[in-house]
């Protein structure tokens, strides 16, 4: 038996007298008028009484849990000892998007969710402490890294991009990403709102990966503007694709063509890159109904709902064909969703769409579902009640079903091998079938979450890395002059 | 930030500008477009490349200034610049030699068929072209244009200047005198469009339509300019613009082209207030 002594024993029964610091959140009633962010963090006596409260563990069950494997304990006692400058530098070490990650991970289902203290119901919120480290690290200008001189082209600047970029600029890359949008972020700048997402947060993390020496070319669309063969022609070594899934799918339903009716994307961008919220002062304008159906149930119909509510919308419904729990949407969103007084219609899938005689929309018409056996993805399959049919009056739909890749890239590349859906494929090193090319993030088959495209964006670089040192072997053999040399 | 280094009033309202985007001038092909953004807060609008010289690493533009945007298009001078230009964008124009073609263009859908009629016209098309406008001063591009066709048409809706009437009052004529076409293509105002594609439909010529409904994005991104082609939902951005006429339902087209009608009156007049 191990001794302990009782030094220790006191440190270890305080850790279990700070209580869990709670995340607070603005009031509904205030929050629901503004695009200003809805969860307020931890401040710093909170986050230092958090980062107390972790146990340190010898072999912490939180690293194994977070997809890049950030060293959580080592970086929450660095904010327990009040070193926020190292809790900060500790995290960059693998995520150079902590002010995004920290705010939108499904951290419950993840590092959170492997603490030890979840058992007792009271895990640490590693999440809101690595916002807090982000958000109080001071944005200066880093010293310029020494470059290997090998150029990699990055497309697309979400979150797969721009860690790919901020990898292989440590490592001594020179990196360009080229961005088909006026603004770099991807999702994170076009998609997600502001009161999750503050603007300020996303510019934040740029300045860093602009510090880091990686240029960014927006507007130009890699596939029309230039293609994956003039870039290699322009001298990169290699090519990062990190398009993401940005085209739209529909229900394909009688009346969706009706004025009114918006792709989830559409209304985003429409709200967040292009500031309808700020019209007329902001050229693009928006349309928003009094009665709103929000098709879906992931994160995009609860941002979808959340921003019609704040555009003016009084009654806002989530239509969902399978339950609550089957939701894919984070918990936290769900709850903050409900809180703003957003309702909830699950078990219901629409049919059709109604208009009037001007083309605008006026209902919508659902059938009743129950859940019948799981389906592949282990979620009860939903299945017609017949006969069941209603129908709800409203003035605007929301489509939020789900993306699939855009084909811009793959059409104008035969080499570049894309599974029946578009999705390009991968190897298990993120090599696709076209030589010196990789991809990750939401563009290859797999689950559609930040932390899972900067994961595979990583795995990609390490590749590239070898990949690149390999060819530099092989070229020292085949050239022995140049051997010679070095 | 694109420089813009030629300017020209073309006919009342409509202007053209050329700019310096070697990038776009050398990957541009007929029937593609470009969207741009004036200014930091400006939306995003599609315009078609009404003539690209990849040597100068130019293209031009041509607008009729309709609304908020394309009236601060307006006002730039050589030397200003546009904030942010990407493309070029949408399907070329299936350019092949298919006989006698007539091209159908209105307004400023004129400058939009230019580069497509001088495409066919280079491909050994026998081109007939047929322009239309409201009025003498809203004509564009009748030179050029007469340049690249063996027979050209002109009607205006007054008869300032060629046949009083409309285009599709010269398109039946020349149809029902019997004329041999292979190919119709028509670009302008929706309405226009439609009527043409309702006389092509009864003589069965092929027609095909360059549909311009609003956009966002112009990359298949968010589905605002989507149409219904035969029944098909389709994205005019990445599908299109041009579609086969027959197919396309032009009033949903219409329709969809009105949603922001009072959303843009209350832009146009704020901008008034500030610019005036
Ligand atoms: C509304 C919404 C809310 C979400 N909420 C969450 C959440 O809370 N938590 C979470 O983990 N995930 C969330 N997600 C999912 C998450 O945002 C995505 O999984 C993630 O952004 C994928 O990153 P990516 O880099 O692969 O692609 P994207 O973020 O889509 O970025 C792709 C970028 O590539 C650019 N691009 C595309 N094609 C080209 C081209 N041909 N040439 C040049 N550039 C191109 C695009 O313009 C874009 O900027 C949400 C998604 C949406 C839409
Ligand atoms: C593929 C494509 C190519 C185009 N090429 C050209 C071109 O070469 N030259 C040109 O002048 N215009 C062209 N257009 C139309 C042009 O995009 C619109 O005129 C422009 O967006 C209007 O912007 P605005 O802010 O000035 O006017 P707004 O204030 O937005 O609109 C003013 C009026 O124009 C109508 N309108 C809005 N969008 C469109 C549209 N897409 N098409 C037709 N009417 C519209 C509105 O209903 C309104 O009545 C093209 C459109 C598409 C889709
Ligand atoms: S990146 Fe996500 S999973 Fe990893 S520690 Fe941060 S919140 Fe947890
Ligand atoms: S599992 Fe929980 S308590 Fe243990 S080190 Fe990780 S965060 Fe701290
Ligand atoms: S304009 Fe967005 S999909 Fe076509």
């Amino acid at each position: 038996m191990i001794r302990m002594s009782d030094e220790s024993k006191k440190h270890i029964i305080s850790k279990y007298v700070i209580k869990k610091q709670k995340v607070s959140t603005r009031p509904v009633a205030e929050r629901i008028k503004d695009f200003q962010e809805v969860s307020l963090g931890l401040n710093k006596e909170q986050a230092i009484l958090e980062a107390n409260r972790c146990l340190q563990c010898p072999k912490p069950k939180c690293i194994v849990s977070c997809p890049i494997g950030i060293d959580i304990p080592k970086f929450i006692r660095c904010i327990a000892n009040e070193n926020f400058e190292d809790a900060i530098n500790k995290i960059r070490e693998k995520n150079g998007l902590a002010d995004v990650t920290g705010r939108v991970c499904p951290q419950e289902k993840l590092c959170q969710a492997a603490c030890v203290l979840a058992n007792k119901d009271v895990p640490i919120t590693i999440g809101a402490l690595e916002r807090f480290a982000a958000d109080v690290s001071i944005d200066k200008e880093i010293k310029a890294l020494k470059s290997n001189g090998k150029k990699v082209a990055v497309i697309g600047s979400g979150p797969a991009g721009l860690t790919a970029a901020v990898d292989l600029a440590i490592l001594g890359y020179e990196v360009t990403i080229y961005e088909a949008f006026h603004e770099s972020g991807g999702v994170l700048t076009y998609g997600i709102p502001a009161f999750r997402l503050p603007k300020e947060v996303i510019g934040k993390a740029m300045r860093y990966v602009k510090y880091l020496g990686v240029k960014i070319e927006k507007n130009v669309i890699i596939g029309k503007s230039l293609t994956l063969y003039d870039l290699f022609e322009l001298g990169y070594d290699c090519i990062f694709i990190g398009s993401g899934a940005g085209s739209p799918k529909f229900l394909h339903i009688l009346g969706e063509n009706l004025n009114g009716v918006y792709s989830a994307n559409e209304f985003l961008t429409r709200c967040n890159l292009m500031r309808a919220y700020k019209f007329p002062e902001h050229s693009t304008p928006v349309y928003v109904g009094k009665q709103v159906a929000v098709i879906g149930g992931g994160n995009v119909a609860m941002d979808s709902a959340r921003t019609a509510l704040r555009l003016g919308a009084n009654d806002v419904r989530i239509v969902y064909r399978r339950s609550e729990k089957e939701m894919p949407a984070r918990i936290e969103e769900v709850k903050n969703t409900k809180d703003e007084g957003v309702k909830f219609m699950t078990l219901a899938n629409p049919l059709k769409i109604l208009g009037n005689n001007q083309a605008h929309v006026t209902g919508l018409e659902c059938i009743r579902m129950e859940l019948g056996e799981p389906d592949t993805s282990g979620r009860r399959r939903p299945v017609e009640v017949k006969g069941s049919n209603f129908t709800i009056n409203v003035d605007m739909v929301i489509v939020a079903i789900g993306q699939k890749p855009n084909p811009i890239i793959s059409r104008t590349t035969p080499e570049l091998k894309v599974d029946k859906e578009g999705y390009i494929i991968v190897d298990d090193r993120g090599r696709t079938s076209f030589e010196k090319v990789w991809a990750a993030g939401d563009i290859v088959p797999g689950p559609e979450t930040v932390i899972e495209a900067m994961s595979g964006a990583k795995n990609a670089v390490k590749d590239i890395h070898l990949y690149m040192k390999r060819r530099e072997e092989k070229e020292l053999v085949l050239n022995p002059v140049l051997a010679w040399k070095f | 930030m694109t420089p813009i280094i030629e300017k020209k009033e073309l006919s009342l309202g409509i202007k053209s500008l050329t700019l310096l985007s070697p990038l776009i001038s050398k990957k541009s092909k007929p029937g593609q477009f470009v969207v741009l953004r004036v200014s930091e807060k400006g939306e995003r609008i599609p315009l078609t490349i009404a003539d690209a010289d990849s040597k100068k690493g130019t293209i031009k533009i041509v607008f009729q200034e309709v609304g908020k945007t394309t009236k601060e298009l307006g006002k730039l001078a050589i030397g200003d610049h546009i904030l942010d230009l990407v493309g070029p964008l949408g399907t070329p124009s299936d350019i092949n030699l298919f006989g006698r073609v007539i091209v159908v263009a209105g307004g400023v859908g004129i400058a939009e068929a230019y580069p497509i009629a001088k495409a066919l016209k280079k491909q050994g098309n026998k081109v007939v072209t047929i322009l239309g406008a409201r009025n003498k001063d809203l004509l564009t591009m009748t030179g050029e244009m007469r340049h690249v066709s063996d027979d050209l048409f002109i009607t205006t809706d007054d008869g300032s200047v060629g046949r009083k009437g409309l285009v599709t009052d010269q398109l039946k004529e020349l149809l029902e005198k019997g004329m041999n076409v292979d190919r119709i293509i028509t670009i302008g105002p929706a309405i226009m469009m439609k009527a043409v594609s309702d006389i092509t439909k009864r003589f069965r010529i092929s027609t095909v339509a360059s549909l311009n409904p609003i956009m966002i994005d112009a990359t298949g991104m968010c589905g605002a300019c989507r149409v219904s082609i035969g029944g098909e939902t389709k994205f005019a951005c990445v599908d299109g613009p041009e579609f086969d006429a027959h197919k396309v339902d032009f009033d949903q087209l219409l329709s969809r082209l009105d949603m922001y009608k009072n959303s843009e009156k209350i832009s146009d007049h704020k901008c008034r207030l500030v610019n005036d």
